[in-house]
């Protein structure tokens, strides 16, 4: 019997990496629909004092199905084992260490989710009365008191489901603005070329023409480069703050004046905001539109891609264009505002992912202002941290001192040994850590954005350093057996090109096609 | 203290130390000092766990717990105990978006599942990884329908949809060079579009049309009869996009049948609580002649370096992150977590369940319509089939019928001219599903009796 089990075997075993093929059956990837059983039981309905017509309703023969529906047949024994094994297959925080750049994967309280799960908040329909919902407006008129405290904006939405879907959202709001101003024509609408891939294409979306402005050798934006487009075509600028290299926009009162000045509006991207709260905010920078990705900042759960929530926050003048209806506050008690000549519309069906809300209200407490404060202290201290013990072995284009975050460029190590950014990710993988954003920022080659958040022990950034520099050795050494990992998960590298040149998306599409 | 934040004093020393600065101010040094904040946010201090529980408690007690009739888009459904415990272990909910298929494999597969789920349900075989409701997706079968055609510019939709679908179109394309138009029903239809009408509009759109957005069952919880849209509308040279409360599809004709193009709708009633509204998913099916037109996060499957089978994100060259302002959507986060829930009730249910819940659904609504049309005498604006909603005339004022429903705790229907203040506000539109019992529609019966005084 095994009396010592080294610490990268545990965290492995946590993971479900250490030998798949012992402890998954191969079984285990065949889908439900293949595992299916015909016969199997399935799940029984309440029987009990069960509402039946007298005379059946009469439904047209045309209206009926014909072919029933060919979903999976198993048994509730058979559906928790196959969750559950996929679930092993699967690394989360809860396993790791997770410094995926700009996507902030703090750990996620688990107070949080117990106060999600109240059947007090879950089983409030959307179109209850506001006095049927009080509890619920409550909850969301003070968060949206909580995140304006923090960005230093005027007022906001909680309909936006993603930061995405806030972008797109600001970006409306921008178009209603001009629109009362008379303004139609400024569809100019400036992007730094270290964006988030969102920002372009929200932008393009809403109708704006958009211009990529380069970054300054320092990762910088320059106020002069916004020169040739300050004219009365100017719709505005987009920007995270600190940009996606992690580097603080020092400038930014210059470039506020600058855009102000010819009549144009600014958005800022929140997915950076983790790096300065309680320190700055977007409020005083100039910024007029913003969203907040609660999913990153506020310490809700990402849940394998969504839900998110991405609340929208604008300054004063700005508050009539939002979407309808708005959280206000009525002789005392919060409700919904339907009356609003100059909203931009609905952004989505309800009122956004109330749960995420929930979850976001819940951590604003628990953290209040020296919570918050603190949250981006350590979570810069720790990404200076890594910045510094790691500088030495790889290219770190931009030195310090960094905001929450900070790239790495595998470059030099490319040119002398041929293992790229993906690799080093792939070798992190099989020391059972979750690697970098990878290949983003596009203006950065052979890229790693690393995002350590507050929420990492210092031991855990220790340890990240030490299979950092163990790979870099590795490229030099043996950068074959780099090539190669990782050996111990699930499944190895896998073949992109094949699935997009083949796709296989469904069951169904998988039984039409031809073996 | 806070628990969440693990460092102790002398980590920060060591780490302030090692970074080279004495202080952790020095780091935010690059912060000009007229933006630098000066005193603390003004919000209260940090609280213990238990504090902040009871608060959230309170808050959740405040909203009121009542007996739903109400529908609309959200309903209070039966959840298979299975899909909570199932969809909450921390390996799928702490996990990002499956950017490294090596260690993503759980949720990969699990998504592939629902793209399957929704592929068999709906009759249509390329389903993406979801979308945020069923709103959105109804604007992004829009998008891809107007993509899809060269120089159109026109989409129809059937004026029974849901009003806030209108209001979500309209924010999507007000600013662009695209007409939203929508085909009334005549009053003798009964809350239903006629074919002729729709046949009539399609031929006035011509080249321009791109496409036609319907919703089955409607906003009155009336069933569209599409019989021939799908070959009219195609003649036309323009695409059919079908939405449909995804629960209905066990017992009525899929999209697929009806010859749709593009499924949509919001899988709410798939194993998700109504929690105001969200988190659900928009789901949206295709078929594979649009495939490449589809936007958001798409699961494939694949082979790994030895051969194994393996599932990946794929397709992305349609995507922001590659395409920038030049992609078919922006999407980034979705809304897996909820689409996972999906997944676990649908292979919870199964076929035989699947069809037998729809049924069910039927079978309640038509209970209580029966005593209330029939027994009670109320006009049902709905004349003909539904799924597990109906619409009736109400004859007394909004009080009167409202107060004793409000004295038994029951929210008695959705007032339509809530939702869109161009109807009639006698409207009331009345769910009933399969988790309503015989004894809480006597209930209903009885204040409906009462208010009718």
């Amino acid at each position: 019997m095994k009396t010592h089990v080294n610490q990268d075997a545990n965290q492995k075993a946590a993971a479900g990496f250490s030998g798949s093929s012992e402890i998954l059956p191969a079984a285990e990837s065949r889908t439900s629909f293949e595992a299916s059983r015909a016969g199997a039981p399935g799940y029984r309905f309440p029987d009990a004092d069960r509402p039946r017509p007298v005379s059946p309703p009469a439904i047209p023969a045309a209206l009926i199905r014909r072919d029933p529906a060919a979903l999976p047949e198993l048994g509730e024994v058979e559906i928790v084992r196959h969750y559950t094994a996929l679930s092993r297959k699967n690394y989360g925080v809860d396993l790791g260490f997770y410094p995926l750049g700009s996507c902030t994967m703090k750990y996620n309280p688990k107070l949080n989710e117990d106060a999600a799960a109240l059947p007090g908040f879950n089983l409030l329909h959307p179109l209850q009365s506001d006095t049927d919902a009080e509890g619920t407006l409550e909850l969301s008129g003070r968060l949206m008191e909580g995140l304006c405290a923090v960005t230093g904006m005027a007022w906001g939405t909680l309909q936006p489901m993603a930061g995405a879907h806030g972008e797109f959202v600001g970006m409306k709001i921008f178009r209603a603005a001009f629109r009362a101003r008379g303004e139609e024509k400024r569809r100019r609408l400036l992007v730094p070329d270290s964006s988030h891939g969102t920002n372009p294409a929200s932008a393009h979306l809403a109708g704006f023409e958009v211009i990529t402005l380069p970054s300054g050798p320092d990762g910088l934006l320059t106020p002069e480069s916004l020169n040739p487009y300050l004219d009365d075509e100017l719709a505005g600028i987009m920007l995270t703050n600190p940009n996606t290299l992690g580097l603080f926009e020092n400038r930014i009162l210059e470039i506020a004046e600058k855009i102000h000045g010819a009549g144009g509006l600014l958005y800022y991207d929140g997915a950076n905001l983790n790096a300065v709260m309680g320190r700055a905010r977007p409020g005083d920078m100039g910024f007029d539109v913003m969203h907040m990705n609660l999913h990153k900042t506020f310490a809700t759960p990402h849940g394998g891609g969504g839900p998110g929530a991405g609340p929208v926050l604008v300054g004063e003048s700005l508050i009539p264009y939002l979407p309808f209806p708005v959280i206000a506050r009525k002789e005392g008690a919060w409700i919904r505002d339907w009356n609003r000549p100059e909203s931009i519309g609905k952004a989505s069906g309800w009122y956004g992912n109330t749960g995420v809300l929930i979850r976001a209200f819940a951590y604003l407490l628990s953290m209040g202002s020296d919570g918050l404060k603190r949250a981006t202290d350590l979570a810069v201290l720790n990404a200076n941290y890594l910045l510094s013990l790691l500088k030495g072995d790889y290219d770190a284009p931009f030195g310090g001192p960094c905001k929450h975050e900070f790239v790495l460029s595998a470059k030099s190590l490319k040119d002398a040994t041929g293992i790229t950014a993906m690799d080093i990710a792939k070798g992190l993988i099989e020391h059972g850590i979750h690697p970098p954003t990878v290949y983003f920022p596009l203006i950065v080659q052979e890229c790693l954005m690393i995002e350590p958040t507050e929420t990492e022990t210092r031991e855990s950034l220790d340890r990240f350093v030490s299979v950092m520099k163990k790979l870099r050795n590795l490229a030099e050494s043996n950068p074959e057996e780099l090539h190669a990992m990782p050996r111990e998960c699930a499944v190895g590298r896998v073949d992109e090109v094949k699935a997009a040149r083949n796709p296989v998306l469904s069951h169904m599409m998988k039984m039409k096609r031809p073996e | 203290m806070i628990p969440y934040l693990p460092h102790s004093e002398a980590d920060i020393s060591a780490m302030l130390e090692r970074i080279g600065v004495s202080d952790i101010d020095d780091l935010f040094a690059d912060i000009p000092a007229s933006v630098r904040l000066s005193g603390p946010l003004n919000l209260p201090e940090s609280m213990a766990e238990a504090d902040v529980f009871r608060i959230l408690d309170d808050l959740s007690r405040r909203n009121a717990a009542k007996l739903l009739f109400l529908g609309a888009g959200q309903y209070d459904h039966v959840i298979p105990s299975v899909v909570n415990h199932l969809t909450g272990r921390s390996e799928f909910v702490t996990a990002y978006t499956p950017y490294q298929p090596e260690i993503s494999q759980g949720i990969l597969q699990a998504l592939f599942e629902f793209q399957s789920s929704i592929a068999a349900i709906t009759g249509l075989p390329v389903s993406n990884a979801s979308l945020y409701d069923g709103f959105t997706a109804a604007a992004e079968a829009c998008a891809m329908v107007l993509n899809a055609r060269r120089k159109s510019r026109i989409v129809l939709i059937a004026g029974t949809i849901h009003p806030f679908t209108k209001s979500v179109l309209q924010t999507y394309f007000g600013d662009l060079d695209v007409e939203i138009l929508e085909i009334s029903e005549r009053p003798e239809s009964r809350g239903r579009i006629e074919k002729a009408v729709l046949a009539e509009a399609v031929e006035t759109a011509g080249e321009e049309l791109a496409g036609v957005l319907v919703q089955t069952p409607n906003i009155y919880g009336a069933l569209e009869d599409l019989s021939g849209w799908a070959e009219m509308i195609h003649a036309a040279g323009a695409r059919l996009i079908v939405s449909a409360n995804p629960l209905s599809l066990g017992a009525l004709a899929s999209p697929a049948e009806w010859g749709a193009d593009i499924a949509v709708g919001d899988t709410q009633p798939l194993g998700l609580p109504p929690c105001f509204g969200g988190p659900s998913a928009g789901y949206i099916a295709c078929t594979e002649e649009l495939m490449r037109r589809m936007p958001g996060r798409i699961v494939g499957e694949t082979l790994d370096s030895e051969g194994r089978r393996a599932f990946v994100l794929t397709l992305q060259a349609r995507e922001q992150h590659i395409k920038r302002e030049r992609a078919t959507s922006n999407i980034c986060s979705n809304q897996s977590l909820a689409a996972l829930a999906n997944t676990i009730y649908l292979a919870a249910v199964g076929p035989k369940g699947f069809a037998e819940v729809s049924r069910r659904n039927i079978e309640a609504a038509g209970a209580l319509r029966e005593k209330l049309v029939g027994g009670l005498g109320l006009e049902d604006y709905t004349a003909g089939a539904v799924f597990n909603e109906f619409t009736l005339r109400i004859p007394v004022p909004r009080e009167v019928w409202e107060a004793p429903f409000e004295a038994a705790g029951i929210a008695s229907g959705v007032w339509l001219a809530d939702l869109d203040s161009s109807l009639p506000p006698d409207l009331l539109t009345i769910a009933v599903t399969e988790k309503r019992t015989a004894s809480e529609l006597e209930r209903y019966t009885a204040c409906a009796r009462e208010a009718l005084k």
